[in-house]
């Protein structure tokens, strides 16, 4: 996407986190339409998300939690998409666990697709939303320096802000164990750092990832306290940030292994609630854009 | 055997060691003179110090003419505690350590319980504080319980004490966590020690493989389980731009790719340990259970590459690579025989069959016994003869022949190959931090 898309996008958003907020949260752009939320992988806040920004903008909403199936993933991911095309839905949101399968479903069906993350690839709506926490709390993205901290390596929303942070002119920096990082992610445009205090020295945003359990036991990282003592974000580490830097995590937390509890309850600098909030608004424009076929806006996000 | 407390470091005692023929490898400094240590510390040293004579107050020390050089630093040595004392403790290590000039010995993670855990570094640390005579610092695991699937907390260990990351005896032998534990040590910058063996190759075997073993109808370990272990490490440092090192390389086949890495700038380093230049396999005949060892005395091409490498500066270190084994791990058949031999004692004279026999200086072997350990394992203090440095010195003289006596050594294990063998080279005196742990003067 390219800058002005992403501008529209959150403009529009900002409008619906206006709309979230009064008695009425109901409208009908959506009216008529049919949206299908095909969740490969589990996922409680990203449906939901979606779910209630369907619902609120009109549309008939069905959620379909699909179980990994046994059977050779890429046939059973087309039949299921043909049998879903036959039904005439407008969108579908699919979240899936290898990178990739979203844009080979949108190939095979008549609908827009929004991609609710696929695998360590893209989380386009989560970028979007932090985007749009950092523009409502900074006034604007371009010249912020932003670290993503924490598994990088196996994360699709480390990818997608790392993408939408550097096309608005914010400056990206990494920082993780060598471990979790993926070979030449400094040719994505990112400042690398394997110490985490130095990566943190004077950053706008401290973006915290989810370290998932299995990989923490000695695979990847020793142990959670070894972790914690070295990435996990508590207040010592975090004076080093700028003093207004904020605390964001695309959530759900593991406190205490990635951030430390008084850090990510901080109520004068974590915005880990308001994403979620924003979360509900960036997926109604969404979903607006792309039912109103706009030009500008891809099919596949 | 306690280790006897300092009062002389703690009150800045005043030690002067006069007649000596100064020998220090990082400077290549190689005169008589005289040395002064004030507490623990080198306060001074020269060809003209106390040329007017020693002011009082000062205690004298006669070198008689003899060598005097920074106390060695054994990098690759097996402790029994915690979990084998009966076959080697701090108390008995040690005292076979200062005998043999080593002032700090870097003890190998492979004990049981392995050490793989912050509170295992302390307790190792804390037994050595109180029952060595000589420094004792601990090496810590690269895998969890040496399995070879998951990595140590190197961070927590670093921070408890560990100088490096080894796997004692075993090898890391797959690629996946051996990357990653390569990849996680350049946060820390510390050495990965490898034990370069594929065990899959070496599986049951007792020897080198060749024609020794096919006589003695014993089954081999070809070269090609260290040389393609260290063939595959290389190409991960490449990737992860660790710091790596091959404990014990045995072949010129291993020395090829470990010269190989060096030329291409890469972060490789490797030691060997005395029997690899001093013995062969012909050492096993008449199945010597104390000539098995891990990697196995190789061909007499192997002995002559590994003493080539020393000279060119291939081979890093020289280590002692003791592996006390008790007499009912090595009185069984060879194949059942445990690997290993004791080396403490003998690590220096052996060595110097460098100087006499192939030329080498005397500073240039003792380089790889002080100054280049203490490089590649960041212990800026020691191992060198330098006004400042640690007083950890080592009396020697380099052309006393003695021969081994098995009832002599000081280690618990007496499992040395070198049973009865002429030496020439024999330490006479050995300071740790300014205190007097071995004196053979008398």
């Amino acid at each position: 996407m390219y800058p002005p898309a992403i501008t529209y996008l959150l403009d529009l958003a900002d409008g619906y986190v206006e709309q979230n907020r009064a008695v009425d949260k109901k409208k009908s752009v959506l009216r008529g339409r049919t949206q299908v939320n095909l969740f490969f992988e589990a996922s409680t806040r990203t449906s939901t998300s979606f779910e209630l920004a369907g619902k609120r903008l009109g549309a008939d909403v069905i959620n379909m939690a699909v179980a990994r199936s046994s059977v050779s993933k890429g046939e059973t991911l087309i039949d299921t998409a043909m049998t879903l095309n036959a039904m005439h839905p407008d969108v579908l949101v699919v979240r899936h666990q290898d990178s990739g399968a979203v844009q080979l479903l949108s190939q095979k069906v008549g609908c827009a697709v929004i991609n609710a993350g696929d695998g360590a690839h893209e989380h386009p709506t989560q970028a979007l939303l932090d985007a749009l926490t950092i523009r409502r709390r900074k006034g604007r993205l371009d010249g912020q320096v932003v670290a993503i901290c924490g598994d990088i390596l196996h994360s699709r929303v480390a990818r997608s802000n790392i993408h939408l942070l550097n096309t608005m002119g914010a400056q990206v920096r990494v920082i993780g164990p060598p471990t979790l990082m993926p070979r030449a992610i400094d040719e994505l445009g990112v400042e690398v750092h394997h110490d985490m205090r130095k990566g943190l020295r004077g950053v706008d945003i401290v973006m915290m990832l989810r370290l998932q359990m299995e990989r923490m036991q000695g695979a990847y990282v020793p142990s959670l306290r070894e972790y914690f003592q070295l990435y996990g974000l508590d207040q010592e580490k975090l004076t080093l940030a700028k003093p207004d830097a904020l605390i964001m995590h695309p959530g759900p937390m593991n406190r205490g292994v990635e951030i430390d509890s008084l850090v990510a309850d901080d109520i004068n600098r974590s915005v880990i609630r308001e994403q979620v909030e924003m979360g509900v608004a960036v997926r109604m424009a969404c979903l607006e854009a792309l039912t109103r076929h706009l030009p500008n806006i891809g099919a596949a996000s | 055997m306690k280790r006897p407390a300092n009062p002389g470091a703690e009150k800045g005692k005043l030690v002067a060691y006069l007649n000596a023929r100064l020998l220090d490898p990082a400077s290549g400094l190689d005169t008589m003179g005289a040395l002064l240590t004030t507490g623990d510390q080198i306060a001074d040293l020269g060809p003209k110090l106390f040329a007017g004579g020693v002011p009082s107050g000062i205690e004298v020390v006669d070198c008689g003419g003899h060598c005097l050089a920074p106390g060695l630093i054994d990098m690759h040595a097996f402790v029994g505690e915690p979990g084998a004392e009966h076959k080697e403790s701090f108390a008995s290590a040690s005292a076979a350590a200062a005998a043999g000039g080593i002032t700090t010995l870097i003890c190998l993670p492979n004990t049981e319980p392995a050490i793989d855990e912050p509170a295992i570094v302390e307790y190792v640390e804390r037994r050595a504080r109180e029952n060595s005579l000589v420094r004792v610092q601990p090496m810590a695991s690269i895998t969890k319980g040496l399995a070879g699937a998951e990595m140590s907390e190197m961070g927590l260990l670093i921070e408890a004490g560990a100088v490096a990351f080894s796997d004692g005896d075993r090898a890391v032998a797959s690629a996946r966590v051996m990357r990653r534990a390569l990849s996680y040590s350049t946060l820390f910058g510390k050495l990965v020690i490898q034990h370069a063996e594929d065990p899959s190759l070496s599986k049951d075997g007792a020897m080198n493989e060749g024609d020794v073993a096919t006589r003695l109808g014993l089954a081999g370990i070809p070269v090609a389980a260290e040389a393609l272990v260290v063939e595959r490490d290389v190409r991960l440092v490449a990737m992860t731009g660790a710091r790596y090192h091959v404990a014990l390389v045995s072949a010129g086949d291993t020395l090829d790719v470990v010269r190989g890495a060096k030329a291409k700038g890469l972060q490789v380093s490797c030691g060997t340990a005395p029997h690899y230049f001093a013995l062969n396999e012909n050492a096993v005949n008449d199945y010597r259970t104390f000539a098995k060892v891990s990697p196995p005395l190789r061909s007499e091409d192997d002995r002559q590459a590994v003493i080539a490498a020393i000279k060119d500066g291939t081979i890093d270190v020289i280590v002692s690579a003791h592996m006390p084994q008790d007499v009912e791990s090595k009185r069984l058949p060879f194949g059942q025989a445990a690997f290993g031999a004791a080396g403490l004692e003998t690590m220096l004279a052996v060595s110097l069959i460098l100087h006499h026999d192939h030329g080498l200086s005397l500073n240039d072997i003792l380089y790889k016994m002080t100054a280049a350990p203490a490089k590649l394992l960041g212990l800026a203090s020691r191992g060198a003869l330098r006004t400042g440095a640690k007083a950890d010195l080592m009396l020697f003289d380099p052309d006393k022949p003695w021969r081994v006596n098995v009832d002599k050594l000081r280690g618990k294990s007496k499992n040395t190959p070198y049973e009865g063998l002429p030496l020439t080279g024999k330490v006479l005196m050995t300071v740790v931090d300014g205190l007097k742990v071995f004196d053979a003067t008398h």
